[in-house]
């Protein structure tokens, strides 16, 4: 396929970043790609604090005495770097940074349904992360990200409430970054594009922002009478007075198990985009990874239980919710069957995004199976709290979602700035983080099946060497994650302008130019073909010879 | 069709667009409330499941005169919002400011009899924390009782107190002529939320007040 | 505009306005369920208690959502979003509920 990179490119005249200038054009702005940039910023910052604390986790785990730091300090450390990733990093960032880019373009709209409240969405974000920092930086907390009482409510003299509301607005946050996206998805897409032409990337957002509506909400109250109970001390999760922690946990998990599917289907969505493009092939079945897509997004409510199998709730309940969690891995396999069956017989090329996009294949691959184990009850019983669930939601969300993140910025990058990177670095870089994020997890899973526990700054000696492999991989990982940054920076000065489409690849947004104009279209697109029609392409190219398979 | 205020925003390609969306909008942001409010039930549920008496008693302790005629005003206000709404569609100006401040006198009564009754529960110790005391049996249940009372009738008073800001802004508008029949969604929208807040008492006032006065 | 067989009144926007009438009649079936489910608290009819209190409370919140909400002048796709939301709600209550009835078991 002849490259549009040969040919040589330049940026637009007129885009959406050399619109308007200065800092109120940007902190006042409704356009959505401007929104996305200042979501990309944001991440970025509390993706770096959240690694911070992640180092000094691993460091102290070099050794087997909890000899860098007291205990106290420790759970601080696991403390932050969760809260940090999850309520700050991964739930965000694909929808907030892709998806708001991203998705009124490739439904062909001018901008999101709620502009205004895009950009809310966004402040009520950065207060949310300002309490949590600021929590962080009065002293910490340190009741682990999952906040479970009665230590939260009574026992901790630390930040609770503080990193509590913190997660509490980024939670809001996200409600209406979802609520806007639904809105947008029914209501403003072009002319011809029905739900089935539409890219997988949106149906993967769908999916999301109707988990972000329903489940945030149960949180946000867990959180509320967490904070009273704290201040009141009233009971309502004290045993002694009566209460139940378990209705703590009921509350928190029934939002932070859909929460996972939150950070895992945009990222399955940017898989889809970015296998069909490399492989220069229509995906394989469409409809089931659509409907796989909403699948997991409901069945995701009905298994939150699994969290809870040795809290004391009922064995009765516990084996519903074990039954339910099986059934809840079969579209996500489905999805992986597809995307394989998508590249068979393509025309692969391995440019960095592709790169992560295979890295994603295997690795999520590793940590859906893990969770099978999980899920089944009595295996539970014996790997809760210990390393093997470390490993198991580690692979899932950083060899899974953050995968897909950077394979999608990678991917989208020449769009959002108009330029290119050097695919070497890029490449090196995708394969770097693929060897350190195996060497990182690949021994956790050894270590939980012996028994480590997870949470603890002290382990037995013979644990020592899987846990020093686990740190070097670690230290590989971290140099993995900073070469982007230098070369993506790099290239907004120095880097070949990209052209309307530096990949060949198909769909809106494509279309435009890079960068695209602040109302993305000079005219309303009208659909006319299904997604990802690669093989016409090829067909066309080739005198209408029909490729082979 | 007027042109009047129907301003349609650069997003959208026509009022009928921007009409459709934002009301989308408005009933998921309800949604979300749903279950937001959905998890102050579970907790209550549950409770009143594990401590059936002392929720009982709880009950009991509630002025169900105050409770029953606060039921009355708020549904009252239900109607004079949707009359707000009708006035809206007919593009009655005067009318929708006066059933948009009928709305806001009735939400204020409502607020106000709160206040009393949550006066009386201080002067009676019912208030959880430190100040409470309960004579009777199952004491530290009770307290859970009135715990689930507070944030939940409070969290539903602080709901009420932002639809009253609300309508406070749609008075202003209105009388300053920017509704008419084409264009009306935010008297439209304001009444969503207005009455979905009647409808999360609708469900505290019987779960809350009546259950356990069969004795 | 979509099209009825019946004539129904619209405002300028095509919507449906619906007649004062109505929303009397809706209020003052409010109540009486208002009226009913007092008097019915203080009839012992044990655990039926609870489950009365909530039919005529949702019986309640449904006239409010068809009528003051509009819903039953609204489209399809409105009911479903409804729907869902109270779905979502029954299927939190009762998946928690499950443990706590089976604790004993």
């Amino acid at each position: 396929m002849a490259s549009e990179t040969t040919i040589e490119q330049a940026l637009p005249r007129k885009h959406y970043l050399n619109a308007s200038y200065g800092v109120k054009s940007w902190l006042l702005t409704t356009d959505h790609k401007r929104i996305a940039l200042l979501y990309l910023m944001t991440v970025t910052v509390f993706f770096l604090l959240g690694g911070a604390f992640a180092v000094m986790v691993r460091l102290e785990l070099l050794t087997p005495a909890g000899d860098l730091m007291d205990s106290e300090t420790y759970n601080k450390m696991f403390t932050m770097h969760g809260v940090m990733m999850v309520f700050f990093f991964l739930i965000p960032a694909i929808p907030a940074v892709l998806g708001n880019f991203l998705i009124p373009i490739m439904v062909g709209a001018r901008d999101l349904a709620f502009p205004r409240i895009n950009l809310l969405s966004w402040y009520v974000f950065v207060l949310g992360g300002t309490f949590a920092f600021g929590a962080m930086l009065a002293g910490g907390v340190d009741t682990g990200w999952t906040f479970y009482t009665p230590y939260s409510t009574t026992y901790a003299n630390t930040y609770v409430i503080a990193t509590a509301f913190g997660a509490f607005f980024a939670g809001f946050s996200s409600i209406l970054t979802g609520l806007n996206f639904i809105v947008t998805i029914h209501k403003m897409r072009a002319p011809g594009l029905t739900w089935f032409r539409l890219p997988l990337f949106v149906w993967a957002h769908y999916a999301t922002s109707v988990i972000q509506v329903l489940g945030t909400p149960v949180i946000a109250i867990a959180i509320v009478l967490l904070a009273v109970e704290r201040v009141f001390r009233i009971g309502i999760f004290d045993p002694a007075l009566g209460g139940d922690p378990v209705l703590f946990q009921h509350l928190f998990w029934f939002y932070s198990h859909p929460a996972v599917y939150i950070m895992i289907l945009p990222s399955m969505g940017v898989i889809s985009e970015l296998i069909c493009c490399f492989s220069r092939k229509k995906v394989f079945g469409y409809h089931f990874i659509a409907f796989s897509s909403v699948g997991i997004a409901l069945l995701g409510f009905l298994v939150w239980g699994h969290h809870m199998f040795v809290s004391g709730q009922s064995v009765f309940a516990g084996m519903i919710f074990s039954v339910l969690s099986m059934l809840v891995a079969i579209p996500s396999a489905v999805k992986v069957f597809n995307w394989t069956a998508t590249m068979y017989r393509g025309s692969i090329s391995y440019q960095a995004p592709m790169l992560y996009a295979m890295g994603f294949l295997g690795l999520f691959t590793i940590g859906g199976l893990t969770g099978l184990f999980l899920a089944t009850l009595a295996v539970d019983v014996h790997l809760h709290d210990t390393y093997f669930i470390i490993a198991h939601f580690h692979y899932i969300m950083v060899g899974g979602t953050i995968m897909g993140y950077l394979g999608g910025i990678h991917y989208w990058w020449p769009k959002i700035s108009g330029r290119l990177y050097p695919d070497m670095w890029a490449r090196f870089s995708a394969l770097v983080i693929f060897v350190g994020f195996n060497l990182t997890f690949f021994p956790q899973f050894v270590l939980g099946y012996m028994g480590m526990p997870r949470r603890y700054h002290a382990y037995p000696e013979e644990f020592q060497v899987l846990n020093v492999m686990s740190s070097a991989g670690a230290s590989i990982l971290g140099v993995g994650y900073l070469i982007p940054l230098v070369y993506l920076l790099w290239s907004l000065r120095y880097g070949q302008p990209a052209g309307p489409n530096p990949w060949g690849a198909k769909g809106l947004e494509w279309l435009t130019p890079s960068p695209p104009p602040t109302f993305n279209f000079d005219e309303t697109p009208e659909v006319t073909e299904e997604a990802y029609e690669y093989q016409k392409d090829y067909e066309k190219q080739r005198g209408k010879e029909a490729p082979v398979g | 069709m007027a042109e009047a205020a129907a301003v349609v925003a650069h997003q959208f390609d026509d009022a009928e667009q921007q009409r459709d969306s934002v009301s989308l909008g408005m009933w998921l942001f309800l949604i979300q409330e749903i279950m937001f409010f959905g998890g102050l039930f579970l907790g209550y549920t549950v409770y009143r499941y594990k401590y059936s008496e002392a929720f009982r008693i709880g009950s009991n302790e509630l002025e169900l005169a105050w409770g029953g005629i606060n039921t009355v005003v708020l549904i009252f206000s239900s109607l004079t919002m949707a009359l707000a709404v009708h006035a809206a569609q007919l593009g009655k100006r005067k009318a929708i400011v006066a059933w948009l401040l009928a709305t806001i006198l009735l939400g204020s009564v409502f607020l106000g009899i709160k206040g009393i009754e949550y006066t009386h529960k201080f002067e009676h110790h019912l208030v959880p924390g430190p100040g409470f005391h309960y004579e009777g049996s199952h004491a530290r249940q009770v307290q859970l009782f009135f715990s689930f009372y507070f944030v939940m009738t409070g969290m539903h008073a602080l709901h009420m107190v932002i639809g009253v800001g609300l309508l406070a802004v749609l008075v202003w508008m209105a009388q300053a002529g920017k509704f008419d029949s084409a264009y009306y969604s935010p008297v439209e929208m304001t009444g969503l939320y207005w009455h979905f807040v009647d409808i999360v008492w609708i469900f505290l006032f019987p779960l809350l007040y009546l259950l356990g006065r069969d004795r | 505009m979509t099209q009825r067989a019946i004539p129904l009144p619209t405002d300028e926007s095509g919507h449906h306005v619906v007649p004062v009438r109505l929303y009397l009649m809706i209020f003052g079936a409010l109540m009486v369920l208002t009226a009913v489910t007092v008097w019915a608290a203080t009839v012992n009819l044990g655990p039926l208690n609870v489950v009365v209190a909530l039919l005529i409370a949702g019986l309640k919140a449904t006239l409010v959502i068809l009528y003051f909400m509009h819903v039953r002048y609204s489209k399809p796709q409105v009911w479903i979003f409804v729907g869902a939301g109270f779905l979502w709600l029954a299927i939190m209550i009762t998946l928690t509920i499950s443990d706590y009835l089976s604790r004993g078991w």
